[in-house]
């Protein structure tokens, strides 16, 4: 790709991620959550395959299929937490610790420090989304690039 | 523990499943010995679960709950999602827990290690999970999500050989499929939420009023669940996939069809059980009549082996649809003889499972040793392979429903109970029978007699334990099927055909 | 009449992908004829939530007393959405390969299997 697409990638890439991450982090107050914050994110990595070519990323795939594998394990395990009561069970929620803060009641401006573990299946759901539509993405790349050259 | 025993049996395989790519990484042994592990869990969940129901009755659980029993918040209305297993759940989870124990360890020995077994062992646990949710769940929309689960799971096994031209044909066909029951399934659930704003099966089935809508939702429930059961007019999909997914996963792929099975009895006994006339019970006779035949015929023709197989699969399907669908009929009048075609239908659950499931594991024998599965270039394996013969003799016999072996015990409830409903039904599905007889006869002359061949490669011993499990299974229920319907059938037939007042009063009290 | 407008939307797009799925042989426009259908139903599931006038179903800055359009009908259709995106990917992944070995799209030519 020209060197236009590259520096705009290069600057682009870094704020797709945050706005990702900010995404994933904010699920539990504002549209989005674990999915659309992981697409997001995903999109940078998209962005890399269009403009620096699959074989930059090829060296990556054992790290996302890791990584996608770890969103899932962490998604499950945190449904264990719960095991006390019930499985799934809000065990962190009103707990005054992590994301532990009993929520408002109404239209208030939010408090990010509330909804106990579904913060936390967010980020696991975003890194795991993440993971394996980068890997999706890189993988189509690949797959044209080696048959068509 | 053992008060969330029927959600581990969910999740533990789920967990298992996102894990084992990463244990894989550590060592392949440490990755097999975690498998066997879930495996064996999910086993004693089950047996736990199903020893409760059979003696204590429906077991509600209520995920994210401030207890496992908290039903219904105030006011009446359930708004968790809930597992609800009553006693055709479990029975449907002994089958899924069985087959899967002697799936995985044959798979643990039998797939290659270059051919992609980290990601069949993790498709693997992954579609267990699906089947026990599905069989589980009291949600129609968790339904839908185990449904899915379930059905990119099992195109990915079938279809992960991507080095053969014929496994992602059949993958890309069947997931065409899947997707558009799904997406048929998902509308059903749509129309209901639309028009009763609830998604708590037992919640819904109470509020049913036999609507315009209702009957649509009732209509699209069908197709799907029959469509990925593989019943006669979309039944296309079930031969290539169980053809071309490694043959240790087709057992799993067999117990996916039974528990889409499972989900139509649910939809059409717990949730329209109220409603229901008996237009949907004949025209599920005939859906049932027109596989076996059509599934038989197809068979008849077939020179592939697994292909066979897979065909006389799906003719069993029609059994099953048969025996529930007299059952569904009488259900309004209540005779003797629905609920004896009830248990016939039931019982042939099981029995499928273990006769198709050793036939298929006699196939992945066959084709480990020769290379192929043409029955116009195989014969005289009997000579080198006597144990596989055997078994193949065994099963034959078992689908065919010969005396004394288990698919004679359900085959003689189901023609007893269809005959009383009407003679031709038990002439149709003993014409059947005769006819596969043939098919399979033919099929065992074909691969196992004639002139000695020489045959160099063993057969892995775990294949054959898994296949003497199997063969054992058969015997002891055809010698002895009252203690199992007694104890398992004959509960699971009654929580459909008289139990759906006992599943509303589970989940919704009083 | 214009409040059942999504729903026509629905019926159309169903149609459309079912259409697609009988008359048409290349494996991406089969594809494309199940994300039709998956759209359709997504529009159905969302369409049947809202409420006249109503804001998204968050408290996060919510105008107080404005009545809010359902949640779980949103939930569903992201789930369903996901499921979308999983099986499409699969679907294509699939389709691939047969090119690869076949060296064509078209279902009416690449059947080996049969009967």
């Amino acid at each position: 790709m020209t060197v236009v697409v590259r520096t705009i990638t290069r600057i682009l890439f870094p704020i797709a991620l945050v706005f990702g991450g900010y995404v994933i982090m904010h699920g539990h107050l504002t549209p989005g959550g674990g999915f659309q914050g992981g697409a997001v994110a995903a999109s940078a990595l998209a962005m890399v395959v269009v403009a620096f070519g699959a074989k930059s990323l090829s060296g990556k795939k054992g790290l996302l299929s890791a990584l996608e594998s770890l969103g899932g394990v962490a998604f499950a395990a945190l449904g264990f937490l719960g095991l006390g009561v019930t499985f799934f069970a809000n065990v962190l929620a009103g707990s005054g610790g992590l994301f532990g803060n009993p929520v408002p009641y109404g239209p208030n401006p939010g408090d990010l420090n509330t909804a106990g573990t579904l913060p936390l299946m967010n980020w696991a759901v975003g890194f795991k989304v993440l993971a394996g539509l980068g890997a999706v993405v890189l993988l189509f790349a690949l797959f044209g690039g080696e048959h068509d050259r | 523990m053992s008060a969330h025993a029927p959600i581990l049996a969910i999740a533990v395989p789920l967990l298992g499943g996102f894990a084992t790519p990463l244990l894989a990484k550590l060592h392949k042994r440490i990755r097999d010995l975690w498998v066997l592990l879930i495996v064996l869990f999910v086993g004693v969940a089950v047996g736990y679960v199903a020893v409760h129901v059979f003696t204590q009755g429906i077991w509600v659980y209520v995920l994210g709950a401030r207890h496992p029993q908290e039903t219904v918040v105030s006011g009446g209305f359930p708004i968790r999602i809930m597992l609800v297993v009553d006693a055709m759940g479990a029975f449907m989870g002994v089958i899924t827990a069985l087959m899967a124990l002697v799936a995985f360890p044959a798979a643990l020995k039998y797939l290659p290690e270059e051919e992609g077994k980290t990601l069949a062992l993790t498709l693997g646990s992954l579609l267990l999970a699906g089947i026990m949710g599905m069989a589980y769940t009291g949600d129609l929309f968790n339904f839908f999500v185990f449904l899915e689960v379930t059905s990119i799971a099992a195109c990915a096994l079938i279809g992960f050989r991507t080095w053969t031209s014929r496994a992602p044909e059949a993958a890309f066909k069947t997931m065409l499929l899947f997707s558009v029951s799904g997406l048929l399934f998902l509308l059903a659930v749509a129309f209901l939420y639309g028009e009763y704003g609830a998604l708590n099966l037992a919640y819904v089935s109470v509020l049913l009023r036999g609507s315009a809508v209702d009957r649509l939702a009732l209509a699209l429930f069908l197709g799907a669940l029959l469509m990925k059961a593989a019943a006669a007019p979309v039944h296309f999909w079930a031969p290539d996939a169980y053809g071309e997914a490694p043959a240790v996963k087709a057992l799993l792929l067999v117990v996916n069809t039974q528990v889409s099975l499972y989900g139509l009895w649910r939809v059409l006994f717990t949730l329209y059980g109220g409603i229901l006339d008996t237009t949907v019970g004949w025209l599920v006779v005939a859906m049932g009549l027109l596989t076996m035949v059509v599934a038989a015929f197809m068979a008849l023709a077939q020179t592939d082996l697994g292909r066979l197989v897979a065909y006389g699969a799906v003719s069993q399907i029609g059994y099953m649809l048969l025996g529930v669908g007299v059952g569904l009929v009488t259900m309004s009048g209540r005779p003797d003889y629905g609920l004896v075609a009830m248990k016939g239908g039931i019982f042939h659950m099981l029995n499928d499972a273990l006769t198709v499931g050793l036939l298929f594991l006699c196939v992945a024998a066959v084709e480990l040793v020769k290379g192929t599965r043409d029955l116009r270039e195989l014969g005289g394996l009997g000579h080198g392979l006597p144990e596989v013969a055997l078994f193949f003799l065994v099963a034959s016999l078992a689908l065919a429903g010969i005396p004394p072996l288990n698919g004679f015990a359900s085959k003689i409830l189901i023609y007893e109970g269809s005959f009383r409903a009407s003679p031709i039904l038990a002439a149709v599905a003993v014409l059947t029978s005769i006819l596969l007889l043939a098919v399979f006869a033919r099929a065992f002359q074909g691969a196992f007699l004639g002139p000695r061949v020489n045959v160099e490669v063993r057969v892995p011993w775990p294949i054959l334990v898994s296949m003497g499990v199997l063969a054992v299974g058969i015997l002891i229920l055809g010698l002895v099927p009252g203690f199992f319907v007694e104890a398992m059938v004959t509960p699971a037939a009654k929580a459909l055909w008289l139990g759906r007042s006992l599943y509303l009063s589970a989940v919704l009290g009083g | 009449m214009i409040g059942n407008l999504p729903f026509v939307v629905c019926v159309i797009l169903v149609a459309l992908g079912l259409w697609t799925l009988v008359a048409k042989r290349n494996l991406i426009k089969l594809v494309i004829g199940i994300g039709l259908i998956e759209s359709g139903v997504n529009l159905f599931l969302v369409s049947l939530g809202y409420v006249h006038g109503g804001i998204p179903p968050i408290y996060t800055y919510a105008p107080s007393g404005a009545p809010m359009v359902l949640p779980t009908p949103q939930a569903l259709t992201l789930t369903s959405i996901v499921i979308g995106v999983a099986t499409t990917a699969l679907m294509l992944a699939f389709a691939v390969v047969i090119y690869r070995h076949k060296g064509t799209l078209d279902a009416r030519k690449i059947r080996d299997l049969r009967g």
